[in-house]
């Protein structure tokens, strides 16, 4: 893609900011997410927590699903494709939709390398642990980052490391002389101009949010004031008792996520959450957020 | 209650000197950037108490859906109408403008304060965002890029409504006396003579120095300036 069209692409998540993305599996959950107040919707067809059940290998979704959706809704509408698989990114950008996420939640196609997104017109959205795997998916074309946080467990710790990692890192990043700054990047894996860039506007160049693990307003509202620019919510809606009035909920509290008033008033009646996972309970082969590299 | 002077742009006495963005969702740190590169203080508003003493109200661009739906739980939208009554100028960019408009094609209107007919997404995908050049004499001093990220068209406007920049098929930029609306986002660009002619017709004065239509200190991460890092 050109300058031009990366800045549109770059552009597109600033319109999403303070806003919800849902991961959505049929038209009826799309438009409930939509009538919600969703900005976006994910179309996938089993939402993480179904993925981490089942096992197997999770791969892009039917486009016919994914098409159905797009359809139906007039809000952005973004699908997944498996880490490296670059035909999956190009069957998705075909296809036309709005933003495809290069996801750990599907089984990576490649141990080496990601995609190579400057090689199309269709923006990215990339998962980050800390800032120097942000920085890695920038440098490969990502027009928008999220933490990877561990999807499917209705669990935020993993979001809340992964952030917190983040701007500790972006601030050690502004604090040190310059002198520091090569080693710094080459230990922690950052390209260098663009670490540089970071140094100098103390935050990423391309929009953050927050995914992995977000089950409730509270959550959205901490993910939020901890600095992230938006939510997305995988199976926290739909996992949950009553996902019309949860995805309303965690819409008002990520727009007022400084009101605790408002976050209150959000997070009262919602019946039960997603059933929740001990990140220790589960087996290290199959966490999530070590996908990736 | 309070008084209501539809006549002046005070209210009980106070003299209204700042634009407010509406602070829901989307693209507002980057109307704000672009006011204060005015000398105009941006003033971010997501409750009744933001509206005191705003000259002005920026609806900023992104989902109409999601702040259509904000608007209405937290009763704003009859905020904004008591305001427009007592006289606060209204700007709504792209998803603004949605907002504003008093027919959406396939779907009900939501503050129908300005008549014109617009529909949603009205360009395609993302793939379809585009930047077009344009000059709007009498409002722009030169020709500049124009943003339009998954944008709306204006298809018709009312009587009262006068067109400002009509593209091919669809209105790009229409006024009334009270509202401006645009279908693309002069935020996103270092373009701030939209910005300074809504601070105009808000009765305020920008400040003189830029005469410019492009910014030269504008780039496409001004908008970090106000977003940095949180507190974690």
């Amino acid at each position: 893609m050109d300058a031009k069209r990366y800045e549109l692409n770059v552009q597109l998540a600033q319109m999403l900011k303070g806003g919800v993305i849902m991961d959505v599996t049929n038209v009826e959950q799309a438009k409930i997410a939509e009538d919600a107040g969703a900005v976006a919707v994910m179309a996938l067809e089993r939402v993480p927590a179904d993925i981490r059940k089942d096992g197997g290998v999770a791969r892009m979704s039917d486009p016919a699903m994914i098409a159905a959706i797009k359809k139906a809704v007039s809000i952005p509408v973004m699908a997944k494709a498996r880490i490296g698989h670059f035909v999956e990114a190009q069957v998705l950008e075909a296809l036309k939709i709005d933003y495809i996420d290069e996801s750990e939640v599907l089984t990576p196609a490649d141990e080496e390398c990601h995609i190579d997104k400057t090689k199309f017109s269709i923006p990215f959205v990339c998962g980050a642990r800390n800032l120097g795997e942000a920085l890695r998916r920038i440098a490969e074309g990502a027009a928008m980052i999220r933490t990877k946080g561990e999807a499917g467990t209705g669990n935020v710790v993993e979001a809340v490391r992964h952030m917190r990692t983040m701007n500790r890192e972006i601030r050690q990043l502004i604090n040190m002389p310059l002198e520091e700054v090569t080693g710094f990047t080459k230990v922690n894996g950052m390209p260098y101009e663009i670490a540089l860039q970071v140094r100098k506007l103390e935050r990423l160049p391309v929009v953050n949010f927050a995914a992995g693990g977000i089950a409730t307003p509270a959550d959205a509202a901490l993910m939020m004031q901890l600095g992230c620019d938006g939510i997305f919510v995988g199976s926290g809606v739909f996992k949950s008792s009553d996902p019309a009035l949860r995805a309303k909920a965690i819409v008002k509290a990520t727009a007022y996520f400084n009101d605790p008033a408002k976050i209150l008033e959000a997070s009262v009646g919602l019946g039960d959450a997603m059933a929740g996972l001990e990140i220790s309970s589960i087996p290290e082969g199959q966490l999530l957020a070590g996908r990736g590299w | 209650m309070m008084m209501m002077n539809s006549e002046s742009p005070e209210l009980n006495g106070a003299i209204t000197s700042a634009i407010g963005v509406l602070d829901l969702q989307g693209g507002v740190s980057e109307h704000i950037d672009h006011l204060e590169r005015l000398g105009i203080r941006g003033i971010r508003v997501k409750k009744a108490d933001d509206f005191q003493n705003l000259a002005g109200l920026i609806l900023p661009g992104g989902e109409s859906t999601c702040m259509s739906r904000l608007l209405s739980i937290f009763n704003l939208d009859e905020m904004i109408e008591r305001h427009f009554r007592r006289g606060m100028k209204i700007w709504g960019t792209c998803a603004g403008a949605i907002l504003l408009a008093s027919s959406v094609v396939g779907e009900s209107p939501c503050l129908r304060l300005i008549d014109i007919e617009i529909e949603r997404n009205s360009f395609g995908s993302q793939m379809d965002s585009f930047t077009r050049k344009a000059h709007i004499p009498g409002m722009m001093s030169e020709a500049a890029s124009l943003t339009f990220i998954r944008a709306p068209k204006i298809k018709k406007v009312g009587p009262d409504v006068s067109i400002l920049l009509q593209i091919d098929d669809y209105i790009a930029a229409a006024e009334s006396p009270e509202i401006l609306v645009t279908i693309f986002h002069p935020e996103l660009t270092g373009c701030l003579d939209f910005h300074r002619y809504f601070t105009r017709k808000c009765h305020l004065k920008p400040r003189n120095e830029l005469k410019t239509t492009i910014d030269p200190s504008w780039n496409n991460t001004s908008w970090t300036r106000l977003a940095r890092i949180g507190r974690g």
